[in-house]
């Protein structure tokens, strides 16, 4: 039952964060940043989420989007934080918003964080990407075989390597905002390098992974974004102390 | 299941905001191709953001996808950099949904909101490769159907369709599409089709009539081509408003489009009568939703979509009977679900403002009053049953409840306007800010000092209105008016209170013809079209240039079609329409305008005009002495 406007104000509820691992692919690389906010409010409504709202005359909800995902490439490791009064649990969770969502989103996890965790966008130190040239748009240098090379041509590239059978590289690089380097700016690089340009959209790139550093900025301990929080079952809503405003 | 895209990714990731062209929203419907037999390709157009904002857009899209074997998918102007690739590459225009191209579909049906979209209109048929004029359309082609309110006057546009639908939506198409699979069957080829649909109700093939024009270039005679097609066309109306098809799951675009909400038609038709406003004629009689059904849509609707605001819909929202309980429902259940309430403009009073400080900031919000007229006697004139009384004292009101900021709106050019009604503008928004000063003690005046914006724009004679006679200002004229208030604000009192914005005039001419035009017009549209003319409707695309030189090079006069007064006796080129109210009350409407008669609203006094013959409304409710 729902509680009278007065007395629901006197009352704050303790509030859990969340952290949402999803996909985006297909179609849906072709929407922006904020059209994945806002995708994400009206689902999470569209779900039944308990989600946790400012207050004033608009109410939002209180979100956290780890590092914004270029137009055109795809992910299997996005994140997305926010806050509910009360939990679902991580399956039901993730199949409610699966349920009402679109083909090219796709919520893989759902796990609740520590209360003291940082927010999605600030925990952001790295993320993996693969790379694959469109057909017809390789450089004309065999770019395969000098590979070495890249790692030490931009600060910032913490791993290279080529995936076989696939013909792809897969590529380990600094992301956040204390140093945020792009997977094109690297091919760019490592062309320019050969006397060569990247083609226009040349690159087919997917986001794998975004990590959180666990260790320190020499000795890095990268982990996925959600490995600090923890699979769940439902948790009930707990009103905190009451106060008063 | 992911629709293949029509365009490819080089395209996509070079146009901007590509979102528009992908389909696959939240409740977009997807159906299986096997099952399907009749598809619609429902176009509005305009680009995205604007056409998918649009309810009309969204009732008939559902009402279409409900229908069995009837896939109805969407279709928007490409901006203007995506519709330079697909000419110089010519790839066909194509359906949101699919993703297939319109020369695919059975029917391409254009709904027509305003005139200056009218070039738009060739933009979609040019990019999806269907010739302009539907006589030059071969039998595979898909059937090009127009509706909406611009449909009152179909004449300027009607080369480039095969059919119009003139009314509302909800009726008829059930029929048609019945009609169509039966002459499929039949294999009866296109124009027998055509010539089968004028049999249903509403449905306008203007190919089968024939116009003849005098000497002076007025109509002089309008008439079928042939036996068996009907000489008047009625228009159609819903009268079981409530329990009409209403979209429960409208589509939720992923990039923000100008109404990002859920939208509640609460009713349809206005009981006012304003002399100069289009839609207060042709959508009557007044009909209201049930105020149960409404609760529960809105429930559903935001449950389906997760949208975060709800807005009510309709021609004079204060004039629902139900409004206050609608109000306090959704005050009460949407506040709960943090969704806002977003207002339409209602009549200021102690009830409404009442009702808007619980929902807006009032600070950050301003208070919008529409008296159309600087003064009282030309408030007459357009029958505006708001008086300068009304707005003061709510102004008074709205000071106090801590609003700051007052809009308000207006119309220059109107008929019999003098140098005087035009500087009242001046002196009521100077009174506005005097209200203030003398309602809100100083020492609360520091939230900010008192802001009133007037907005003037320019008056446009439209057809089926008691103005459909009168001529129209010159641009010239349109702009010293504009000047006249402008300086008049200068000298009032309060003017640093005072911003004054105004429309432009070029466009208010050119809508003015497109407005009341006849089929001659179609040429000139084709011709500005082949000069590069389209999205008129944005500043920044519209070029009056181009406009000028095809009227001259079509040898027609803008102004025989805009700044000539008509004579009551003139065959109008929309007259062949019946759109429920008659001319004889429209004419009554006319001369008492020119008289300076008020006439009482259908609430209040029902004034026969010609409306009740749909069988339900206002029409057949009780009427009060009491209600303004
Ligand atoms: S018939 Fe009377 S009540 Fe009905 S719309 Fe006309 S004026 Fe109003």
């Amino acid at each position: 039952m729902a509680l009278p406007v007065s007395a629901a104000a006197s009352v704050t509820k303790r509030i859990m964060k969340i952290r949402i691992k999803f996909r985006k692919y297909g179609n849906l690389k072709f929407i922006g940043h904020l059209d994945v906010q806002r995708y994400f409010q009206k689902a999470v409504r569209r779900a039944g989420i308990d989600a946790a709202y400012s207050t004033g005359f608009s109410p939002h909800q209180i979100m956290s989007f780890a590092a914004p995902l270029g137009l055109g490439l795809e992910s299997n490791g996005e994140y997305m934080d926010m806050e509910v009064n009360s939990f679902l649990g991580s399956e039901e969770t993730a199949a409610r918003l699966n349920a009402c969502g679109v083909d090219g989103i796709e919520v893989l996890s759902v796990r609740v964080l520590p209360p003291d965790a940082r927010n999605a966008m600030a925990s952001v130190a790295a993320a993996a990407y693969t790379v694959r040239f469109r057909e017809g748009r390789e450089p004309d240098f065999n770019w395969k075989e000098h590979l070495k090379e890249c790692e030490d041509l931009l600060p910032g590239i913490y791993e290279l390597k080529l995936l076989l059978p696939e013909n792809a590289l897969y590529m380990l690089l600094e992301t956040g905002s204390a140093g945020n380097l792009k997977p094109a700016a690297v091919m760019e690089a490592y062309l320019a390098a050969h006397g060569e340009t990247l083609q226009e959209n040349a690159l087919l790139i997917t986001r794998e992974e975004t990590y959180l550093n666990m260790g320190t900025q020499e000795n890095r301990q990268l982990a996925p974004l959600d490995a600090i929080g923890k699979l769940s079952g439902p948790i009930q809503a707990k009103d905190g102390e009451s106060v008063h405003d | 299941m992911m629709s293949k895209l029509a365009l490819s990714d080089d395209i996509l990731l070079r146009v901007e905001k590509p979102a528009r062209y992908i389909g696959g929203e939240v409740n977009a419907v997807i159906k299986n191709k096997a099952e399907v037999d009749v598809r619609i390709a429902f176009c509005f157009p305009d680009v995205y953001e604007i056409g998918m904002s649009h309810l009309g857009l969204q009732i008939l899209y559902d009402m279409f996808n409900r229908m069995e074997g009837v896939w109805c998918e969407r279709v928007y102007s490409p901006w203007v950099d995506l519709d330079a690739i697909m000419r110089k590459e010519n790839i066909p225009l194509f359906a949101l949904e699919s993703q297939d191209k319109i020369l695919d579909f059975d029917f391409l049906a254009v709904t027509l909101q305003y005139e200056m979209c009218y070039t738009n209109i060739l933009q979609i048929l040019d990019l999806s490769h269907i010739p302009l004029l539907a006589k030059e359309r071969g039998e595979d082609m898909p059937i090009v159907i127009g509706g909406g309110p611009c449909t009152y006057n179909p004449e300027p546009i009607a080369d480039f369709f095969d059919l119009f639908y003139i009314g509302e939506g909800e009726t008829r198409y059930g029929e048609l599409i019945a009609l169509y699979r039966q002459c499929k069957q039949e294999g009866a080829g296109r124009k027998e089709f055509l010539k089968r649909a004028v049999g249903i109700p509403g449905i306008y093939v203007p190919a089968f009539y024939e116009v003849s024009y005098g000497e002076d270039g007025t109509i002089a005679s309008f008439r079928p081509a042939f036996e068996g097609i009907p000489a008047t066309i009625r228009k159609e109306a819903e009268m079981e408003l409530s329990h009409a098809p209403y979209p429960l799951k409208p589509i939720v675009p992923f990039m923000r489009a100008t109404q990002d909400r859920v939208v509640l038609e609460i009713m349809r038709g206005c009981m006012r009568g304003c002399r100069f406003c289009q839609a207060g004629q042709i959508y009557r009689p007044v009909r209201e939703r049930d105020v149960d059904t409404l609760k529960s849509y809105a429930l559903e609707a935001l449950k389906n979509t997760g949208q975060e605001e709800i807005s009510l819909s309709s021609l004079s929202s204060s004039d629902y009977t139900k409004l206050p309980e609608l109000l306090d429902f959704l005050i009460e259940d949407c506040s709960q679900r943090h969704v806002n309430i977003s207002l339409p403009s209602l009549r200021i009073d102690a009830f409404s403002l009442d009702v808007m400080s619980k929902v807006q900031d009032v600070k950050k919000t301003s208070l919008t009053f529409a008296p159309e007229a600087g003064s009282q006697r030309l408030r007459n004139v357009i029958n505006k049953g708001l008086t300068e009384e009304d707005i003061l004292h709510g102004s008074a009101l709205a000071f106090q409840g801590g609003w700051r900021r007052v809009k308000l709106y207006f119309m220059l050019g109107l008929p019999t306007e003098t140098n005087e009604d035009i500087v009242k503008i001046a002196e009521l928004a100077d009174q506005i800010a005097a209200t203030f000063y003398a309602t809100v003690p100083k020492e609360e005046r520091k939230g900010g000092r008192v802001q009133i914006v007037v907005s003037t724009s320019f008056f446009v004679p439209k057809p089926f209105t008691p103005f459909q006679w009168a001529p129209q200002c010159t641009k010239e004229e349109f702009l010293e008016k504009a000047y006249t208030v402008r300086n008049a604000i200068k000298e009032q009192l309060n003017q640093k209170n005072i911003k004054y914005n105004w429309h432009e005039a070029d466009v208010s001419v050119l809508e003015g013809v497109l407005a009341r035009g006849d089929r001659r017009i179609s040429q000139v549209l084709l011709k500005v079209y082949q000069k590069g003319a389209f999205y008129d409707a944005w500043s920044e695309y519209f070029n009056n240039e181009k406009w000028m030189e095809a009227f001259a090079e079509c040898g027609i006069d803008p102004g025989f079609y805009t700044s000539r007064e008509r004579d009551t006796e003139e065959i109008l080129p929309w007259d062949f329409i019946d759109c429920g109210v008659t001319k004889a009350f429209l004419k009554k409407e006319w001369e008492r305008a020119q008289r300076e008669e008020v006439t009482p609203n259908c609430r209040k006094e029902c004034q026969g005009c010609g409306a009740a013959r749909f069988g339900g409304g206002i029409c057949y409710e009780a009427h009060h002495e009491d209600s303004d």
